[in-house]
């Protein structure tokens, strides 16, 4: 398998050696738009777009470029600068099949988000604001794919850090959204520990960070099978952080505090599948033989999944739905990514269309929030279609295409995942079927809370469609949503193309067969899961005030107690450590500092008594001093 | 024999003299003292193969240092004896007790010291051919460096000492015409009554009498008036002795006026 | 006689220090100053005929010069006090002090 991935072939000229265009581009929006402040107050908005449209006709060139070669030669390194010298580092770029799938899909969705937010933001006098960070984040994102080593993949992981924190926080003046900012923030530096301790010892074993030198060297140097493992887990630390996996998971729903297109580009489509992106792009290190590290994230993403699919049951909040939604299919994706060469071309398509119809959905999402007056309690909608038609048409395509309706785009990636999952490890494939039943269920009762049944919004809301600016992207969305699973999985199509950066081999390549027991399992299930919301949801009348619910559905409305869980594993012992220390701090170092001082100035003030000012006090100590002395000196004999 | 004699007296002449500086009230007979010892000092010098230090010590000490010691005492006031009660709470008891103490030590070591007999100068003296030839001698030779750096100390010190006194002027100095002016100003154009008009008392503390018959407070020195009361000499008229006990109180607490009087004496005498 | 000079003089310099010690007037504190300095002149000259050495007088010469110098300076300083305090006690002047 490993013999298939293709060597790096050095690359200079064309659109792919100026490929680095495609990050300074955005980059420069970013950095016009914050210097320059109100002077780009009109136009601001529209630079970023262009700037994300400009990086993303950069990306369809570079991946015209890439396919006009061989299949053995579609991995081109671009090299930039000497980065660090001291550590023969170089800064260079990495074009191949799996990082031009991803810049595709950052700068096409990023595109079409920063569109849609020129409408959405239209009333917030922060609109350049907003964009300037956007563009930041897409320049980091692309950085973070692109780059063709570990630390610039670092420095863009930590760009769509900031930008993600700068942007969750983004109506700051909301002390849920400042908070909710710094609670993903730090949980991301969790995170982050991991993929930088992992970086410290791939380098402490290697001696190298770039991506290049590495292929070679895990096969030849030998390393034991307890540091490929530690690797592999710490890069997985690192991928839970970015991607919302248990345990780490618990930042992504407060993440909704931010802009509904925030939502769509960075906690649904692009940032938070970053760690499958580590995961495959590392796929050498979870799969050595006989490592533990791809059944860790094989497990992961299982339990992700069905942890996302069960929170997104019980939320009223129709973007902390698809937040729970989003952690769950991200978690199929990091299944997918455990299971090897196999999973990694469903992992990358699910991700794709997921990109795709998540967008779609949380866009939607936005749009059903723009005209009612940025209500989420989805128990006041209610029966939306008829006013927001086209909202409504492509919300339903992305929930058609989520719940893996045959034949759109989930259907396609989803099945993939499972059947593959089923294939290699039963009981997690089981799991994932029954997490599709689940997620037929939640989106279900989405689509019915919002679109069906009786009016029970407010009086003074008043539902209308948004503007053109808004729906075009989405109607651009759903058509991907509709089509684009089948045309990457439909005879292998993103396998092959794949297949030079991750491996496996066009024989093996897994023919898509939807009938099997798991596909129809899934299928019947995702059936039952939508009949029994509509029982609930759709046909009878949705409460307007959230029930009590039985003790399941307070735990899913609770996240799984993963912030209680947070609170009094870390959070109480943490403060009881700053306590003990403010305490020891306070009354041991202090006490003792303060007591020497406090000693000292005391018998000073007593001592300086002495001092009286009267030369002849002073003149009579010194004169007994001297007949003192001169005693001695006699006592001694020296007179 | 005569060293012998001539050191006992002396001695116990010196010795007196110290003490009573020290034990006495006016600083006056204290720089008199001083002078009675540096003067049996200067004999007891001549009597020890010294007679060039002996006239140096009474031109010097008692002749130029003990003057500027009268000269100061007199420009800071001869009449303020000092007060022999001690502040400091012990510093008497343990001074005399040090100054024992100590003087203790330096007897008994030198009572225990065994000295040779005297060696006398004439061996050091009889190279340079006399006593005053080898003193200049040393002084111009080996000492010359020491002696003119004392040169330049005695230069600065005369500086010092004129820096250290000066003054600045901070108003035009006042004209006759401007004296004039202010004593036409003032109470009295004409000079201050002299005193001791009245017949039966002709004399300096006694005030005069104005034309209308009552008592001139301002013809008697405040000084004098004060001396008058503190020694009980005050007249047997109720009248004049009134006056000159209110003179005398007058010199109790000084006026401003009067403060400004004695600033202008002092620069008067610099 | 050695002997007894040297005690004169240990008794005449103890005798300035306890003046120094219990007088308060600058003045006459000065003065036992002095008489502490002439009390070592003693001293010197009679260890100067004790060893038959010139350079004891050469250094009591030198005593007395520094001491007219010093008492310059000093009695300049007591005026200058006695001008702004009105006072020559050396017990006034305690403002340097905790």
């Amino acid at each position: 398998m490993e013999s298939e991935i293709a060597q790096i072939t050095q690359h200079t000229g064309g659109v792919i050696g100026n490929a680095w265009l495609m990050i300074a581009f955005p980059l420069v929006g970013a950095f016009i738009l914050l210097v320059f402040n109100k002077l780009t107050d009109r136009w601001g908005h529209l630079l970023g777009v262009a700037m994300s449209l400009a990086s993303f006709v950069v990306a369809v060139l570079a991946f015209f470029e890439l396919i006009g070669f061989g299949a053995s030669e579609r991995r081109r390194a671009v090299e930039l600068y000497e980065f660090i010298p001291n550590l023969d580092l170089k800064m260079g770029l990495l074009i191949d099949p799996l990082s031009i799938s991803f810049a595709l899909l950052i700068t096409g969705v990023g595109s079409l988000i920063h569109i849609y937010s020129i409408g959405y933001m239209a009333h917030d006098e922060h609109r350049r604001r907003f964009f300037a960070y956007l563009n930041l984040f897409v320049s980091a994102m692309l950085l973070l794919v692109l780059a063709d080593n570990y630390v610039g993949l670092f420095i863009g992981w930590e760009g769509v850090g900031l930008a993600s924190y700068l942007l969750i926080g983004f109506w700051q003046f909301k002390p849920s959204a400042a908070v909710a900012a710094k609670k993903a923030f730090v949980v991301n530096r969790v995170g982050d520990f991991g993929l930088l301790v992992g970086m410290f010892v791939i380098w402490t074993t290697f001696g190298t960070l770039a991506f290049k030198d590495l292929y070679g060297k895990i096969g030849e140097a030998g390393a034991s099978d307890g540091v490929m493992l530690a690797i592999g887990l710490l890069l997985l630390l690192g991928a839970c952080g970015k991607s919302a996996q248990l345990p780490l998971q618990s930042w992504l729903l407060d993440a909704m505090e931010g802009p509904t297109p925030v939502s769509a580009l960075i906690h649904a489509a692009t940032m938070v599948t970053a760690g499958v992106y580590l995961v495959v792009r590392s796929g050498a290190f979870f799969f050595p033989e006989g490592s533990g590290a791809a059944l860790a994230v094989t497990i992961v993403g299982a339990a992700t999944l069905l942890a996302g699919a069960i929170i997104g049951c019980a939320k009223d909040d129709i973007k902390k739905g698809l937040a729970g939604s989003t952690m769950s299919q991200i978690g199929y994706m990091m299944l997918g990514a455990g299971l090897g060469p196999a999973g990694y071309a469903f992992a990358i398509g699910h991700l794709i269309t997921h990109g795709f119809f998540k967008a779609d959905l949380f866009l939607g999402a936005g749009s059903v929030m723009h005209g009612m007056n940025d209500e989420v309690n989805m128990r006041k909608y209610g029966g939306l279609r008829k006013f927001m038609p086209i909202t409504f048409v492509t919300f339903f395509i992305g929930y058609l295409a989520i719940i893996g309706f045959p034949l759109l785009s989930g259907y396609f990636t989803k099945d993939g995942i499972i059947e593959t999952a089923v294939h290699h490890a039963p009981v997690l494939g089981w799991l994932a079927v029954l997490g599709a039943g689940i997620t037929g269920f939640y989106m279900s009762r989405m689509v019915f809370m919002t679109f069906f049944g009786q009016k029970r919004w407010a009086d003074d809301a008043h539902p209308h469609e948004s503007p053109a600016v808004m729906t075009v992207p989405l109607m651009v969305l759903s058509l991907g949503a509709l089509g684009l699973g089948a045309w990457l999985v439909l005879g292998g199509t993103l396998y092959d193309f794949l297949i030079p950066s991750v491996g496996g081999s066009a024989a093996e390549a897994p023919k898509f067969n939807p009938f099997t027991t798991p596909g129809l399992v899934t299928l019947a299930l995702v059936a039952v899961g939508a009949v029994f919301a509509w029982m609930r949801y759709g046909r009878a009348e949705v409460p307007a005030v959230q029930p009590r619910g039985s003790f399941l559905t307070t735990f899913a409305r609770r996240d799984l107690y993963g912030d209680a869980i947070n609170e009094s594993l870390f959070m109480r012992p943490g403060q009881w450590l700053t306590r003990l220390a403010v305490f020891f701090d306070n009354r041991g170092i202090d006490g003792l500092v303060n007591g020497l001082a406090a000693g000292i100035g005391g018998s000073s003030g007593r001592l300086r008594r002495i001092q009286t000012g009267f030369a002849r006090t002073y003149a009579l100590s010194i004169f007994i001093g001297a007949a003192l002395l001169t005693g001695a000196l006699l006592l001694v004999g020296t007179i | 024999m005569g060293e012998t004699i001539t050191f006992w007296v002396l001695a116990v002449v010196s010795v007196g003299a110290a003490l009573g500086m020290v034990f006495n009230r006016k600083a006056v007979y204290s720089a008199l003292m001083l002078g009675t010892v540096m003067l049996s000092l200067a004999v007891l010098y001549a009597v020890q193969d010294a007679p060039f230090l002996a006239a140096v010590q009474i031109i010097v000490y008692t002749g130029a240092i003990m003057m500027l010691f009268l000269f100061v005492l007199m420009l800071v006031g001869v009449d303020s004896s000092d007060s022999f009660v001690e502040t400091l709470k012990g510093q008497r008891f343990w001074a005399v007790i040090a100054a024992l103490g100590f003087g203790t030590l330096i007897v008994v070591a030198v009572g225990n010291a065994v000295f040779a007999p005297e060696a006398g100068l004439q061996q050091a003296t009889a190279g340079a051919g006399g006593y005053v030839r080898s003193i200049a001698l040393l002084l111009f030779t080996k000492y010359v460096f020491a002696f003119e750096i004392t040169s330049a100390l005695l230069i600065t010190a005369a500086l010092a000492a004129m820096v250290l006194t000066h003054r600045e002027r901070l108003f035009e100095k006042p004209t006759q015409k401007d004296l004039s002016k202010a004593r036409f100003q003032g109470d009295h154009p004409s000079p201050l009554p002299g005193p001791g008009t009245y017949a039966r008392n002709n004399a300096i503390d006694m005030p005069a009498l104005l034309p209308d018959g009552s008592v001139a407070e301002t013809s008697v020195n405040r000084y004098i008036a004060r001396y008058d009361v503190e020694h009980d000499r005050l007249p047997a008229d109720p009248r004049l002795a009134q006056a000159i006990k209110h003179t005398a109180e007058q010199e109790e607490a000084p006026t401003e006026a009067e403060q400004d009087a004695t600033e202008h004496g002092s620069e008067v005498t610099k | 006689m050695t002997t007894h000079y040297l005690v004169l003089s240990g008794l005449l310099f103890a005798i300035g220090a306890m003046g120094v010690l219990i007088r308060r007037n600058a003045i006459v504190v000065f003065m036992c100053v002095e008489l502490m300095l002439n009390a070592c002149n003693l001293a010197f000259v009679t260890f100067s005929r004790q060893v038959g050495n010139l350079e004891g007088q050469i250094i009591a010469f030198f005593v007395m010069v520094v001491a007219a110098a010093e008492v310059v300076v000093g009695l300049a300083i007591i005026v200058t006090i006695f001008r702004t305090r009105r006072s020559a006690s050396v017990d006034d002047a305690n403002l340097l002090k905790y």
